[in-house]
């Protein structure tokens, strides 16, 4: 990393269900460990600023943006992005119902969307279109008008 | 000669909803997009921008910067090759490399704020951004002109001192404007005077954003054999090749750009910005470069769309029909010319038929980011004022305004504002679908306490192109066909490619596997834009798939012994016209190839001159909360004329996408400037983009009027929904609380002012 940088952090993680052991710079997001540190560039950046959710991941089972939290902030946690969500077994019932019901065009706020809408499933297996609406309001889409979106979660929620 | 195709109904895979190829690697997070890619050696790069919308730079000092642990290579304007004065076409819109390389890296002047003025290159990205805080910079700070009322006065500053102006074909120096265009016919002034009916209003609007979420961003390796490999996210790999080659002033063969996987553009991503300065960078460092832009400089640098001042009026006679139509129309086109003024004449009557009309157009340089297309370029704004304007006539008039689009509905014949006749449309069609949809039908209800309730509806329309696409197919031995292209897939137009091979050659939309892929991989391909990528890279996908045929009707004749002429084909079976029971299927061929004369391949281009007009029309229902002024859209429907749907899933959300950018544009969205040239809201938080919960559900109507123009009848159809939405709110706010605006963005504020 940075040739400049103060000393670094130690951070112990667990990611995607595997064990991390990282030197994490103390200013470096959480966005920037998972995409530059580990090479998981599913989760996207889009404002750097909190207010997009292109790069929302899941730390101990709640849903952030990863760009407004460090990578020295996940130790001892775990930190779940859209690579973790389908199995050996097949894809997540969200991704399904994304690609059935055409809830992407470009793609680059799927995986926040996915991440966000599994968070919320996850707890409310059953949310009404209200709901999800108010949940996903954290996460910015600019080609889809968000109509299949809600459709798809509606589609994996039942 | 330009052919043209019957309509057809029977098909097999157009029309059906098969899974995107690319959808996989996209909801598991493995797609590449460009801020995605690493390469052995990487460094970051980044840009010092100017704090101030219009200086003179006195000074830049480097040094701190190059002393830096880490830097590895600082550039200025001094490291840019002197640009070329030539005009270039990019497709959709044209660029002068003057103009465009002054646009990436301030010479001796800024001329909007973010305007860069160095870059840095160091081992990452926080290192850089270090870096380039220890750029010093001098600055004469200039007054700046943001709006084109303030840049036309007398005494405005001077943007640009080396343009000149353009007025009706005379040269103009010393001036901010730099074209005006005039389109005129018929006796206006006549027709007006005797007009029953006349009405004149003016409209302003503010800059908006295309705000799409992924950043801009560029990877570049200038290699030992001085040839620039760019890796990027870009709406046209040949148009970025273009202009990076003419920017560097290198062949364009030194260049090769591939296209990662693009995240939004909606014309915004047709301009390079990143690319050359990356390339500048990696010369100098000998490193891949990678430069990812933050989003403060994405709307403070990048192009959004035109704000500007319309003036509409319209006459009629005593009957409610359209006699006369005059539109001045003073558009920004930021701090370089060119601005959407062309796209905006050729669409501001398009929905009506009005025998005498004049246009009158200004393109106005000011200090704001250069312009770029934006969805439908020109059309939202020039809709506003039209179909406003229309509904104002209207209830002035005492007339129903459904029956007076029907009654002055543009037709096959009917010339545009810009002196075009229009081919086969659907305009008719739309009306007819909008008057019988369950939506126009239903009774408006009543609001909830404390809100108003107003129903608004309103026409868009945009041309379209055509222009160039190339492709390849390749017959693989499972019966499987490899697709190639060149347009980079913005929205699902690789299954729409796909669907188009896999009609022709009666096999599975997923038997066909499309590939979007770089310069030196397949033939010149023009941006996706412009709505053309399933009209004509599909119309390019429809002439390789025959070729095809054709071609393995000879192998066939090679298997039969027996002339490819004695061959038909139908629904992915070859079978002897002189024996019936003779057949082979197309995957069973597919597995002889290897003995039949080896591979088979086929390829497709087109240079299209016509593309086939989309007429749509959106029906919005919304309450007002008459104490703080917010607008909640409460049901809203978007009827669109789409030729043919390929994908019907891709072409609703193509609808459904415009139309909420529309709602963005109508409520809320600005480009909200200070006095000095600096935009006061530039944040996702600030800028407020529709969310999922400001919206309901948008329903779609598919009205299918097949082009005669396209195999499949397809019409492009993903900028005419942006345009209805802006009107059709505002109407619907006049509808609501009895008080019409005039201005955009029409936010709870202005709803205040209006309603006391």
């Amino acid at each position: 990393m940075t040739t400049s940088s103060p000393g670094m952090v130690h951070v112990k993680t667990t990611i995607n269900g595997q064990a991390h052991e990282l030197l994490v710079p103390p200013y470096m997001s959480l966005l920037d460990t998972l995409r530059e540190l580990i090479g998981l560039t599913g989760t996207k950046e889009g404002c750097l600023d909190g207010n997009c959710g292109a790069c929302t991941v899941s730390v101990d089972g709640r849903i952030v943006d990863s760009c407004l939290v460090l990578g020295a902030e996940v130790d001892g946690k775990d930190v779940d992005t859209v690579e973790g969500m389908a199995s050996a077994d097949g894809l997540h019932p969200l991704q399904q119902a994304f690609l059935e019901e055409a809830a992407l065009q470009c793609g680059i706020c799927t995986p926040g969307f996915l991440v966000a809408a599994k968070g919320l499933l996850d707890n409310e297996p059953s949310p009404s279109e209200g709901r999800i609406r108010h949940w996903l309001a954290g996460n910015l889409c600019r080609c889809t008008g968000y109509d299949k979106i809600i459709r798809a979660v509606q589609k994996a929620s039942s | 000669m330009v052919a043209t195709f019957e309509p057809k109904t029977d098909y097999k895979v157009i029309g059906t909803r098969p899974i995107r190829h690319d959808g996989y690697d996209k909801v598991t997070g493995r797609a590449i997009y460009g801020g995605d890619l690493t390469l052995p050696g990487l460094i970051w790069g980044v840009c010092v921008r100017s704090p101030h919308a219009h200086a003179n730079i006195k000074s830049i000092d480097t040094s701190a910067a190059e002393a830096m642990d880490g830097v590895l290579a600082v550039i200025t304007g001094a490291d840019m090759p002197e640009a070329l004065d030539k005009l270039v076409d990019l497709g959709e819109g044209n660029v002068n490399f003057k103009w465009a390389s002054n646009k990436l890296m301030a010479d001796d002047k800024v001329v909007y704020r973010g305007h860069p003025v160095a870059a840095v290159a160091a081992v990452d990205r926080y290192t850089a951004e270090e870096a380039a805080r220890k750029v010093v910079v001098e600055y004469e700070v200039l007054k700046a002109v943001t709006n084109v009322t303030d840049a036309l006065a007398p005494d405005a500053p001077i943007v640009l001192p080396d343009l000149v102006g353009d007025d009706l074909g005379e040269d103009v120096t010393n001036t901010n404007m730099a074209e005006h265009v005039r389109h005129e016919f018929g006796d206006v002034e006549g027709a007006m005077a005797s007009a029953a009916h006349t009405i004149e209003r003016e409209y302003n609007m503010q800059m908006v954003h295309q705000g799409y979420i992924e950043p801009h961003n560029a990877t570049a390796v200038w290699d030992e054999e001085d040839r620039i490999k760019i890796w990027t996210s870009t709406q046209g790999a040949f148009a970025a090749r273009t202009q990076i080659a003419g920017i560097l002033q290198v062949d364009v063969s030194k260049v090769k750009v591939t296209p990662l996987e693009i995240g939004g553009g909606f014309g915004g991503k047709i301009p390079v910005y990143f690319e050359p300065i990356a390339a500048i960078l990696s010369r100098k460092s000998r490193r891949p470069v990678k430069m990812v832009m933050e989003r403060v400089a994405i709307f403070e640098t990048t192009g959004p769309t035109p704000g500007g001042r319309m003036i509409i009026k319209l006459g009629a006679d005593s009957n409610g029909k359209l006699t006369a139509a005059t539109a001045d129309i003073w558009f920004e086109a930021g701090a370089n010319p060119g601005s959407v003024i062309g796209p905006a004449a050729m669409c501001v009557y398009a929905p009506y038929e009005i025998p005498n009309t004049r246009i009158d157009g200004w393109d106005v340089v000011v200090n704001k980011p250069k312009t770029a297309a934006y969805r439908a370029p020109g059309s939202p704004q020039v809709a506003f004022a039209m179909e406003s304007a229309v509904e104002e006539l209207c209830e002035e008039a005492g007339w129903d305004s459904m029956q007076f689009r029907i009654d002055n509905v543009s037709r096959e014949g009917t010339r545009r504002g810009d002196g075009v006749l229009f081919s086969k449309i659907g305009m008719e069609e739309v009306l007819e679908a909008a008057k019988n949809s369950d939506h126009w039908n239903a009774p408006l209800g009543d609001p909830p306490l404390g809100k108003k309730r107003g129903r608004g509806m309103a026409s868009g329309y945009w041309f379209n192109i055509g222009l160039k696409s190339s492709v390849n197919l390749a017959v693989n031995s499972d019966g499987t066909v490899t697709l190639v292209e060149g347009s980079p897939d913005i929205g699902g137009t690789r299954v729409a490619m796909a669907m188009h091979v896999a009609e022709v050659l009666g096999i599975g939309a997923h038997d066909v596997r499309p590939s979007v892929v770089d310069t030196e991989l397949v033939g010149y391909t023009d941006v996706t834009g412009g709505s053309r990528t399933t009209y004509a890279t599909g119309y390019a996908c429809w002439i390789a798939a025959n070729q095809l045929v054709d071609e393995l009707k000879k192998r066939v004749g090679i298997l039969w012994d027996i002339n490819e002429e004695d061959i038909d084909f139908s629904d992915g079976i070859f079978n002897s016209k002189a024996e019936s029971e003779k057949t082979i299927g197309f995957k069973e061929l597919a597995g002889k190839l290897a003995d039949l004369g080896g591979p088979a391949t086929s390829i497709g281009n087109v240079d299209l001159e016509s593309a086939g007009d989309g007429f749509g029309l959106h029906i919005v229902d919304i309450d007002i909360d008459t104490e703080t002024g917010k607008t909640d859209v409460v049901r809203f429907t978007a009827i669109q004329d789409v030729g043919t749907a390929i994908h019907p899933s891709y072409v609703e959300g193509q609808l459904q996408g415009g139309a909420v950018q529309g709602i963005g544009w109508a409520l809320n969205e600005e480009y909200y400037m200070e006095e000095d040239g600096s935009m006061a809201n530039s944040s996702f938080l600030d800028y407020r983009m529709p969310t999922s919960l400001d919206l309901p559900p948008i329903d779609t109507i598919l009205v299918e009027v097949p082009n005669p123009l396209h195999p499949y009848g397809v019409r492009g159809v993903g900028e005419t929904p942006i345009c209805p939405p802006i009107p059709a709110i505002a109407n619907a706010i006049a509808n609501a609380i009895g008080t019409r605006l005039y201005n955009t963005p029409m936010n709870a504020g202005s709803i205040m002012e209006a309603l006391s």
